[in-house]
């Protein structure tokens, strides 16, 4: 690995650079790559185990990488990387598939409890692109 | 969910010291009981009141309106009024099994059977009330019982295991449960009633005629106008029933259900007051002839003379009491004794002056025996409602109860409003014509003018902040309804523009997206949003969105862009359990399914370890997959020849038949042909909603088609159309759309509703509501599918040919595409691992997914299709350990 082009640590903050630049998650002090770019489609989620923990990583058609926790904290199930995008009065937030309750990508915080606040844990989010030099 | 009292010291005897608190008895822990601590606790903020009960009952208190549904399957825990530590959390000491049996008035004690006393400041009885059985000989024989707690009903359940007919004594609201009871456990069911017709007390004679008949048809013989004057008695059980008729019936079971009484002995042991026919007396507080003591609920004789034997006065009284003991003041005047409840599946309601003993008033009939509808109405001489009786059609009475309550005008003719829409009744007055004293909630009290006033005084803007602010629908729920629609109209009113467009990024109805992406030939969801719309959309604008798309150009749902707009469903073409498990349906057309194919799907499921279930819709359900699982299942399907069944999606689901002409001696015509054929055309049909079907192959209608989206039945001459029918929440009988039609004229009449249904509804509108809503009715519908009025047909019948002709298997298609199996899997950066969460535990053979708390195991995700695992994962061998 000769050089590397750091896109930004904070989650929202990550813009598109290259279809080869990987998706970082910072947990536990220390960056875990989980996949490439290319791999999210804008709109949509997937998982990702990090250190152990489930972790929900988002691209929305702005090119804007998210990551919070998978699991869904109203049904107990590690669903919400299979929720549907959108915005909610410019709130970018994700709905959970299980009984419909939209999490702020940004904050985790959930934007349809009635009583007490519930939130996602939110990871910090890097894209980086490795040029990898060839070795011998 | 019912825990063991906890004795607290300094509060169990009368000699304590009492601590700042001031001492409170509740004596008697039923549904009334339990209102009242909540209403206590709720308004004493500060713990004023330091709170006793005793209940005889060995449970805490539970739903006993809802007692009957504890047959059908409701277990005493889902029953419980008491929400998990609410007795712990407010420090109240429950005494379960320990009913009262003394009061010393002079010295304030209460004394319970174990013998402890208990010091009050305040003492409140709620003892409810006890079933009347008449004294007739051989009342008390084995086989005779009461419905009254959840123990008789477990000893009848019991009983009736060895019973063949059954008896119930008494033809009022609770005897009728009882009968629906007994029946539902497959006993021969008789009801005996002294009085010359069924539910005397709530409705008239035509309307007892009504429901008697409507009773009758489900197999309960009616005795009405007979007095029960003996159980003939053999070794001690009960084995006949002499009726003052003069008939004998051969009865082995024996409910007694002629009324209650109140359970007044405990106050007139003590000296209180109580009334010529029982009950104790209360004022207008609730409060006894001793100042200290209250009484709430049946055993109260209210300050109106009268014995509430209804759940809603008794919650009245005891918000009555609960205010009055926490420095408040609410008086309980009287009730409103309007019922409306379902026996036996009939409608049956009753309001106002039900008998019409006004005097000068006039009544408005309106009676179809054929259907089982009797309506009346009892109208003042200037025109006011004053009472009524409906029975087998019940959906007016949220509106005529609060006008009848209001005692203001009639907003139409009074036949009007009992004539049914189709005999020209445009009984289109809503909610706009309550006044505003008219009550809305009964359950909170709450009036239209007190709903207006939270929008227009209180700034509400929605029927949610409408709820909180005013508590109106937050009880049974049943005026939900009428409560949005005045909240809809009030925002109206008061220039608040009501949105009426799909959500907040387009302002266009589901019908005008369709027109703009059809017309425009708009192919993206991201061309929409930006030309029509604003944002990044929703999950309610982009599944519907996405369906408008796979109803107009039949492309692959999860290719390029649309992958992003579906729901977790259709994003898997499977369907999301809890657990986050997804289960897969084969499509099984008609339900028709060869030795060969069932074999098949057993052994996939087996091989699998998938929990199997039969569907309502005549196909066969596979629970506990994983994303990861999905496409090695669905290759073995297809290669057995079978495609996606839809079940995930707003598309059609099934066509459900009965075996038809070909083995059914009954049968007129090859229903399964053309059930099949049905589903084969329609298969994939994107809609905007799930579509079902059925066809029934004689009147007999064993395939249910009159409760389908479109349903077919059998004619000698052809087939009938039946279309807008709905099953589940909101049943709804389909409308004949055509009779007799040849198969050719069925087909296009189908094709031409089913498009025009997906052109012109809304997002997640079933053809029920579709087609009461539609302006001309059924006759507009009519005109436009088989006469053309809208010259549309044409446009119609393309969209139904290029779906024909495009259809394509969408689980097919995804295995034969690397990039669409790209998802199938559970963690992007780790291929192949299961998810950890998902486990099973085994029970009745089979998996389910482990609760809180056990600890399951998870499933491997290749199966065991030639690995040394197999039969390990299915069945009894599935190890299982819970914590």
């Amino acid at each position: 690995m000769a050089a590397e082009r750091q896109e930004g640590a904070r989650a929202g903050a990550a813009r598109a650079a290259g279809p080869d630049t990987l998706v970082e998650i910072g947990a536990a002090g220390s960056w875990t790559p989980v996949c490439r770019l290319a791999d999210l489609i804008p709109g949509r989620g997937v998982a990702a185990l990090v250190d152990g923990e489930q972790v929900a990583v988002f691209a929305d058609h702005d090119g804007a990488v998210y990551a919070v926790g998978n699991r869904d904290p109203f049904s107990g199930a590690y669903v919400i990387s299979r929720g549907i995008l959108g915005s909610r009065q410019g709130v970018p937030m994700v709905m959970s598939p299980m009984y419909k309750e939209a999490f702020d990508l940004r904050t985790g915080l959930c934007l349809d409890a009635d009583d007490e606040p519930v939130s996602l844990p939110v990871y910090e989010v890097r894209l980086r692109t490795a040029v990898v030099a060839e070795v011998g | 969910m019912i825990e063991s009292p906890t004795p607290q010291s300094g509060q169990t005897s009368a000699n304590s010291t009492a601590p700042a608190a001031r001492r409170l008895v509740l004596v008697g822990h039923g549904m009334v009981g339990q209102r009242f601590l909540e209403a206590l606790v709720e308004r004493d903020g500060g713990g004023a009141w330091q709170v006793t009960v005793l209940c005889e009952e060995p449970r805490a208190a539970y739903d006993r309106v809802h007692l009957t549904s504890y047959f059908s399957g409701m277990s005493a825990d889902e029953l419980s009024m008491v929400p998990a530590g609410f007795m712990d959390e407010h420090g109240i000491d429950l005494r379960l099994g320990d009913p009262a049996v003394a009061v010393d008035r002079e010295a304030r004690t209460v004394t319970a059977r174990s013998g402890e006393t208990f010091g009050y400041d305040a003492l409140v009885l709620a003892t409810g009330s006890y079933p009347f059985v008449p004294p007739v000989p051989g009342h008390d024989a084995d086989g005779c019982f009461v419905y009254r707690t959840i123990e008789d009903l477990e000893a009848i359940e019991a009983w009736a295991k060895t019973a063949k007919t059954g008896a119930v004594v008494g033809g009022g609201l609770l005897g009728l449960e009882a009968a629906g009871a007994l029946r539902a456990m497959g006993l021969d069911t008789h009801v005996v009633e002294f009085a010359p017709r069924l539910m005397a007390i709530q409705i008239d004679a035509g309307g007892g005629e009504a429901l008697r008949r409507k009773i009758e048809e489900l197999g309960v013989t009616v005795h009405a106008g007979a007095g029960t004057q003996e159980i003939g008695v053999a070794d001690g059980r009960a084995r006949t029933m002499a009726l003052s008729n003069g008939e004998t019936l051969d009865v082995d079971l024996v409910v007694f259900s002629a009324g209650v009484r109140p359970r007044d002995q405990l106050a007139r042991d003590s000296g209180l007051a109580v009334g010529e026919r029982g009950g104790i007396v209360v004022d207008e507080s609730c409060r006894t002839s001793d100042p200290a003591v209250w009484a709430i609920g049946e055993c109260a004789l209210a300050c109106d003379g009268r014995v509430y034997g209804l759940v809603a006065p008794g919650y009245q009284m005891a918000e009555t009491v609960a205010h009055e003991l926490t420095g408040g003041a609410k008086a309980f005047t009287g009730a409103d004794t309007s019922t409306k409840l379902k026996l036996l599946g009939v409608d049956v309601a009753s309001f106002g002056d039900a008998h019409g003993a006004a005097e000068g008033c006039l009544e408005v009939l309106y009676s179809n025996s054929r259907a089982g509808v009797y309506k009346k109405l009892v109208v003042s001489a200037d025109g006011r409602l004053l009472g009524g009786v409906l029975v087998g059609d019940a959906g007016s009475y949220d509106l005529l109860r609060p006008l009848c309550l209001a005692g203001s005008p009639l907003p139409a003719p009074p036949e009007q409003l009992v004539l049914p829409e189709s005999a020209g009744g445009p009984v289109a007055i809503g909610a706009s014509a309550l006044p505003d004293e008219a009550l809305v909630c009964s359950c909170h009290n709450v009036s239209k003018g007190a709903i207006r006033a939270a929008v227009a005084e209180q700034g509400c803007a929605d029927v949610p902040a409408v709820k909180k602010c005013t508590r109106a629908g937050t009880g049974c729920g049943s005026c939900v309804k009428m409560l949005t629609t005045i909240v809809q109209d009030e925002l109206a009113a008061n220039g608040v523009e009501v949105a009426k467009g799909l959500c907040e990024h387009f302002e266009h109805t589901r019908a005008e997206l369709f027109e703009i992406v059809q017309v425009r030939g708009i192919t993206s969801f991201t061309r929409l949003i930006e030309e029509h719309g604003t944002g990044l959309g929703c999950d309610v604008c982009k599944p519907a969105v996405a369906s408008i798309l796979a109803s107009l150009s039949n492309g692959h749902i999860l290719d390029g862009e649309q992958a992003a707009l579906q729901d977790t469903n259709d994003h898997f073409l499977a369907n999301l359990q809890r657990n986050g498990s997804y289960s897969v349906v084969p499509r099984i057309p008609g339900g028709e399914i060869t030795p060969e194919g069932l074999i098949t799907i057993g052994e996939i499921a087996r091989d699998f370890g998938l929990y199997t279930k039969i569907t309502g819709g005549q196909r066969i359900d596979m629970f506990g997959a994983s994303v990861d699982q999905l496409p090695l299942i669905w290759a073995r399907l297809v290669a057995a020849g079978f495609e996606s069944g839809h079940a995930y999606g707003k598309a059609l689901r099934t066509v459900k038949s009965c075996v038809g002409e070909t083995w059914c001696r009954y049968g007129v015509q090859d229903s399964v042909g053309l059930a099949i054929e049905l589903e084969l055309r329609y298969r994939g049909l994107r809609s905007p909603h799930k579509l079902k079907s059925a066809v029934s192959g004689c009147a007999r209608e064993c395939a249910e088609a009159q409760s389908k989206d479109f349903g077919v039945i059998a004619t000698s001459a052809g087939w009938n159309l039946y279309i807008g029918g709905n099953g589940g929440m909101t049943p709804r009988h389909a409308d004949l759309l055509a009779s007799d039609l040849d198969r050719e004229t069925l087909i296009r009449t189908i094709d031409r509703f089913l498009m025009f249904y997906i052109r012109t509804a809304d997002r997640l509108e079933r053809t029920a509501p579709w087609v009461e809503r539609m302006e001309g009715g059924l006759d507009h519908l009519r005109a436009v599918v088989m006469d053309d009025s809208l010259g549309i047909c044409d446009d119609l019948d393309e969209l139904m040919q290029r779906h024909v002709e495009t259809y394509e298997d969408e689980w097919r298609a995804t295995l034969e595409d690397p990039e669409r199996l790209r998802r199938f899997v559970s963690f992007v950066n780790a291929p192949g691992t299961p998810d950890p969460t998902v486990t099973f535990v085994a029970e009745r053979d089979q998996i389910r997914p482990a609760r809180p708390g056990e600890e399951g195991v998870s499933l491997p995700i290749e199966g065991s299709v030639d690995g040394p695992t197999a039969g390990l994962i299915a069945g009894p061998t599935l190890e299982v350990r819970t914590s």
